[in-house]
């Protein structure tokens, strides 16, 4: 692996710390699902507005339309996916050693288990199940 | 060492003088944390309660919003509710214009002194405005 161009020591690498070679895609991928959330959560924005009232019957049957059940459901993968990134790095900021890995792995359960969430809820409501 | 008044100050963990880019940047993660931990759950009980039906969604509201008293704690809840939901447009709205500010400083533009500070004060006074101009919207269509 020592090709002579690692900046990182030994014994750093022994112990793991360092880069760990993703960092770069993590941050492109933090701007990238940031440009998609502006977009969709301006499309919700100017939807909400729109729709008059927001009781239930109003509500549901616009997100039951497929353009508004769509681009919620678009919304919700990119919201979890840019809020996983985020917390990821607020966790890896404050929290060390063994709670780090807790905290990291209950950050992925809340991001996956909560878009898996919406996006059922959506396809139900598109589906026009009761 | 004469000339050592004239030496930059390096970053020092004492003296520093404040500068809003600090407040912008320290708020981008307040509110991206915020939107994350109380914006996402509500969201998620919002679509289901729509999946729901309208009882659930009646109970959505009669907790976070108004409606009649079926519970105590209910007035209370629905003062908790209306900070959440005014605080969670502000968060959108700061954390999405800081966001821009911070697209653009990822080209490497915008560094200089004055033209981070003003940006920085803009983001800080746009973000109330705008979300002033989102329940004005909301409340008085």
């Amino acid at each position: 692996m020592d090709n002579g161009t690692s900046k990182g020591t030994p014994i750093g690498r022994v112990r793991g710390l360092g880069s760990a070679r993703s960092g770069g895609h993590h941050w492109l991928q933090e701007r990238a699902s940031s440009l998609a959330a502006f977009g969709l959560c301006l499309f919700l924005i100017f939807a909400v507005l729109g729709l008059g009232d927001l009781s239930y019957a109003k509500v549901q049957q616009w997100i039951s339309g497929p353009v508004p059940a769509t681009a919620v459901a678009l919304l919700v993968i990119v919201l979890f996916w840019h809020s996983k990134m985020g917390l990821q790095v607020l966790i890896e900021d404050y929290v060390h050693g063994a709670n780090k890995v807790v905290c990291l792995l209950l950050n992925t359960i809340f991001s996956w288990g909560g878009a898996a969430f919406a996006l059922l809820c959506i396809i139900r409501l598109a589906l026009g199940a009761k | 060492m004469a000339s050592a008044s004239n030496r930059p100050l390096s970053p020092h963990l004492q003296v520093w003088k404040w500068g809003p880019h600090m407040t912008v940047s320290i708020l981008h993660r307040v509110a991206g944390d915020g939107l994350s931990f109380v914006g996402l759950p509500l969201l998620l009980w919002w679509l289901g309660a729509l999946v729901s039906g309208p009882e659930a969604y009646a109970t959505l509201v009669h907790w976070v919003w108004a409606g009649e008293p079926g519970h105590a704690l209910q007035p209370f809840t629905n003062v908790l509710g209306k900070i959440a939901l005014v605080g969670l447009t502000w968060a959108f709205m700061q954390h999405t214009l800081s966001g821009l500010r911070h697209l653009v400083l990822d080209t490497g533009a915008g560094y200089e002194l004055t033209v981070n500070k003003t940006w920085s004060w803009v983001v800080l006074i746009a973000g109330p405005l705008l979300t002033a101009a989102f329940w004005a919207a909301l409340l008085l269509r």
